[in-house]
């Protein structure tokens, strides 16, 4: 998760942040930022995998469309996309909790 | 524009006097058409089907997918008894329908839960059950469960569930892929399968003939209406009384989860794909297949008091889907008395009698000493409206 | 339950224009939005935004400013963060705000969905770093998040004006990989004539090409073949282009060749659809005032037909008009009359469309991708599967769907819909009408059961 980003986020400074995990690893993002995108740009490559092949997925088309950037909050599936984020927000790989084993 | 497909010609089917073109003309190629089709074609008669187009009202695309023997026929140990007979052979069908398409027709029979959610409701049951069991001879493997005994099977059971029937008979499918594969082996067996027909008129000058809305004709040695509620504009003018209904049945069906539930119940159960299936209403609200938000809340409210995890779900698609329903719930098996060699063969529950009507049936229809008892399933039962 | 005279359904130009409009007409108004914040895709979050990054994203964009502005007044009751999941006869509006399940009632409903990215499954289009273009410019427009080393990849004006905020923001795109050929253009100057009338469109189109090939961003035009590298992400773009084979390295892949109209809501509520030729996809049945054939359904903007950011604007006003007059607060003659100059305005921001489809068409391959690109990205459902089912007697697309999931996952075939129907009837020899599309039902957009049965227990308390 560490991997420098391939995206580039210009006025970050910009606000106040906050605290979160993905996966178990601390984040820091600027608050009420679209998740999806602070996800991203924090070098988050992969989203979640498919329930069908296992294949990885990660943001698409980021106005809450096709559902390929879904993330568990709270034991809830949500879009990342519509989400802000916001202090303490935990945020993992949908139903993965049993395959916890790669914190990487 | 397919290759070949381009020049075929508007009427596939030329009514040539006396000549047949089929031996069986099968009107409707739902799960239950496509089931007898099966069951002829295997026997090595010549099969058409005339199918619909794709706003059909499909039961075969709508329904819940169990396989399933408790609560049938309590009124009726025939009908009962006649669902242990498909359940009994609904593997071996599944297995061969599997190996003949090499695709897979995911199937469990492990049992299946009436869940209640009242003591009273549950003894109530119970006892026409064992009356039920006693006409059938014992044959009726079922168990009760209590909160706790059912806590071990289902984890995640809620609080408000006093117990369960067990019945060990019961199961479940998966009804899209049966359709599928019944349509892949039906055609690899060389059953024609016309799509996109409304048959309009249905005749018997001599043999058979089928005529359809956009001018298909053919002739057949037999015609069987297995056309789920088309039966009831068509069935009259075959002979038949074909009082069939619709009821509406909203089912919903939440994003793919990890295990949750193990055996099915008639509230939810967990599909091979990992969604969690809810259902189902039941309305009588004629042909209106439409899903309502009360429909849906009362179903996600009963799902959660059953399964309290279930809050968290997402909820990502839901349907209404149109029972066939006869008077009393039973199938309707007649054979027309003024069109000799035309049947009509509906039934709610397609899925579970699928291996009947594949593997019994064609007996039946073909009148060999083989054939099973269906006097039961005849018209004869309606009264004369 | 509240009742409204009017419920509109997104805060993009359109619904935004049609509230004010509406409110001005003293209709009640609540305008239901997705977002958190107001504004559509075109104009998204643009009240954060235009002030941190006007400078790259341009004065069309700050316009959307003036419209946000307009929805801040006591009349109109804009409720954002409002994902609508069902649309009943009555109309009966369900929506999930803040995790729970709340309902309006109204006598007419607007719907401003908007657009969609055209889907464009090409090979690799479900790996991690390819995102619709429209994505890219959201990202940059709400976030500021620019794509280091992109590729642009399809065809039509959106491409260029995300390469111009890029370079503008100081990262040029790697690459313009562009699938629309020479003899498009030569096609599309039939229609050169319309487009002069909208002019200053074309202007600017112009303008930021001459900004791309400033910046010596490497643009390959006639591209064909193209496929996304990459094991578990984008790696490259292949394809060849005038006769030669190129791999372009990127981390980004933007995807884009047109948006279509977001149907789901009219299609949920049976609105009639047929197939548009010009624009290749399927456009609800409306009429001048963006009325359907369900009374008291309306639709405005892209969602009505693709016709842009203005344009959708002053369809809105339109419809606002009518339904004003429909609840008679307004008389027929005050409704032509403030209907004249939007019809004006709306007819000259159509203008150039016809030069723009046919010299930015989409994608072949994408329209009738090979057998082994996957097209329903929720259920993994390939162009070959497809086939297979047309094989099997899947006349339209809810047979299919039902042999074989595609459209059954959360997006409810938002992003396959149009594939799969193309796909069907060109293995059926049938049109596009005749094959039809995916029967969208509720839930639009999913909700957890936990709100649904919420919902379950306050219709209890009500009956008692």
């Amino acid at each position: 998760m560490k991997t420098a980003s391939p995206f580039l986020e210009i006025g970050a400074d910009a606000g106040p942040c906050v605290d979160v995990t993905f996966e178990g690893a601390p984040l820091r993002l600027t608050e009420g930022a679209n998740l999806a995108a602070a996800l991203l740009a924090a070098g988050v490559e992969v989203f979640r995998h498919t329930k069908t092949t296992g294949a990885p997925r990660a943001a698409f088309c980021m106005m809450g469309a096709c559902f390929d950037c879904l993330v568990e909050i709270d034991g809830v599936v949500r879009q990342a996309c519509m989400v802000e984020a916001s202090q303490g927000l935990r945020i993992n790989r949908p139903h993965e909790a049993e395959a916890h084993d790669d914190p990487a | 524009m397919g290759q070949g497909g381009s020049c075929r010609p508007a009427r596939f089917f030329y009514y040539r006097g006396r000549d047949m073109d089929t031996d069986y003309a099968i009107i409707g190629g739902g799960v239950v058409g496509l089931s007898l089709a099966w069951g002829l074609l295997r026997r090595g008669l010549t099969v058409t089907v005339l199918d619909g187009d794709d706003g059909s009202f499909r039961a075969s695309r709508g329904n819940f997918g169990l396989v399933w023997v408790q609560s049938k026929g309590v009124n009726q140990p025939r009908y009962a008894r006649w669902s242990q007979q498909s359940a009994a052979i609904w593997a071996e069908f599944a297995n061969e329908l599997g190996a003949n398409t090499g695709q897979d027709v995911p199937l469990e029979q492990r049992g299946g839960y009436d869940l209640h959610f009242s003591e009273e409701a549950l003894e109530a049951k119970v006892a026409k059950y064992e009356t039920l069991k006693a006409q059938l001879g014992g044959d009726y493997p079922y168990e009760v469960l209590g909160h706790n005994a059912l806590r071990k099977e289902e984890s995640h059971i809620g609080p408000g569930v006093v117990g369960a029937i067990l019945h060990h008979q019961d199961g479940h499918a998966n009804p899209l892929r049966l359709l599928m594969a019944l349509a892949a082996d039906v055609r690899r067996m060389g059953g024609r399968v016309l799509t996109g027909k409304t048959v309009t008129e249905v005749t018997k000058p001599d043999g058979f003939r089928v005529v359809c809305a956009d001018g298909t004709a053919l002739g057949a040695g037999k015609v069987v209406l297995s056309a789920g509620l088309g039966a009831a504009e068509l069935g009259p003018r075959m002979g038949f009384k074909a009082p069939v209904r619709a009821q509406r049945g909203q089912v919903l069906i939440t994003e793919k989860l990890p295990k949750l539930i193990n055996r099915p119940s008639l509230i939810a159960r967990q599909v091979d794909e990992g969604g969690i299936q809810i259902g189902a209403t039941n309305e009588e609200v004629g042909l209106d297949d439409r899903v309502t938000q009360p429909g849906l809340s009362g179903l996600a409210a009963k799902a959660v008091a059953a399964y309290p995890a279930l809050a968290k779900a997402q909820l990502v698609r839901s349907w209404g889907a149109l029972r066939v329903l006869s008077p009393d719930g039973l199938p309707i098996y007649q054979e027309s008395a003024t069109m000799p060699g035309a049947f009509i063969v509906t039934c709610h529950s397609g899925i579970t009698l699928a291996a009947a009507h594949a593997r019994l049936m064609p007996d039946w229809l073909e009148g060999t000493d083989a054939a099973p008892d269906l006097e039961v399933f005849s018209e004869d039962r309606f009264a004369v409206s | 339950m509240i009742r409204r005279d009017l419920v509109i359904i997104g805060a993009g130009p359109a619904g935004m224009a049609a509230a004010v409009r509406a409110a001005d007409l003293r209709l009640s108004v609540s305008i239901l939005d997705e977002q958190l914040r107001a504004g559509g895709q075109i104009y998204r979050d643009v009240d954060r935004a235009a002030a941190l990054r006007g400078d790259i994203l341009g004065k069309d964009y700050a316009h959307g400013a003036t419209l946000t502005a307009g929805l801040r007044r006591d009349a109109i009751d804009h409720l954002p963060g409002a994902v609508v999941w069902a649309i009943e006869e009555g109309f009966r509006i369900s929506y999930s705000q803040d995790g729970q399940g709340a309902q309006i009632a109204a006598s007419h409903v607007l719907l401003a969905t908007g657009a969609l990215e055209r889907p464009m499954p090409l090979p690799g289009w479900t790996l991690p770093g390819v995102m619709t273009a429209g994505a890219g410019q959201i990202l940059l427009k709400q976030s500021g998040v620019l794509a280091r080393n992109a590729a642009l990849v399809g065809s039509g004006p959106l491409l260029y004006l995300i390469a111009a905020q890029m370079i503008r923001a100081g990262t040029p795109p790697a690459a313009m990989v562009e699938t629309q050929g020479r003899g498009d253009i030569i096609s599309a100057m039939r229609h050169l004539g319309g487009a002069l009338r909208g002019w200053p469109y074309l202007l600017k189109g112009m303008m930021m090409l001459a900004e791309i090939t400033r910046a010596r961003v490497p643009r390959f035009t006639g591209a064909q073949g193209v496929a996304i590298e990459g094991d578990t992400k984008a790696e490259a773009v292949t394809f060849t282009s005038a006769g030669r084979s190129r791999r372009i390295v990127c981390d980004t892949v933007f995807l884009h060749h047109g948006v279509v109209p977001n149907t789901q809501a009219a299609r949920s509520l049976g609105v009639g659809h047929s197939w548009s030729r010009a624009q290749k996809c399927f456009v609800p049945a409306v009429d001048e005032w963006g009325q359907s054939d369900i009374p008291g359904v309306f639709i405005a903007g892209d969602g009505a037909g693709i016709g842009g950011a203005k344009a959708a604007e002053h369809a809105g006003g339109l419809a606002a008009l009518k339904i004003a007059e429909e609840l008679g607060r307004l008389d027929p003659s005050g409704c032509m009359e403030q209907a004249t100059p939007l019809r004006a305005a709306l007819t000259r921001e159509r203008a150039p469309r016809a030069f723009l489809d046919t010299a930015y068409p989409p994608c072949a391959e994408a329209l009738a991708p090979g057998d082994s690109t996957i097209v329903c990205r929720c259920e993994e459902i390939t162009a070959g599967d497809i086939r297979r089912y047309a094989s099997l007697g899947c006349l339209g697309p809810n047979q299919a769907k039902a042999f074989g999931r595609a459209g059954m996952g959360p997006c409810q075939g938002r992003f396959c819909g149009l594939t799969v129907s193309a796909l069907l009837a060109d293995a059926n020899g049938r049109t596009p009408d005749e094959t039809g599309h995916f029967r969208i039902r509720p839930p639009l957009k999913p909700v957890t059961l936990g709100e649904l049965a919420a919902m379950d227990a306050v219709a209890q308390d009500e009956a008692t």
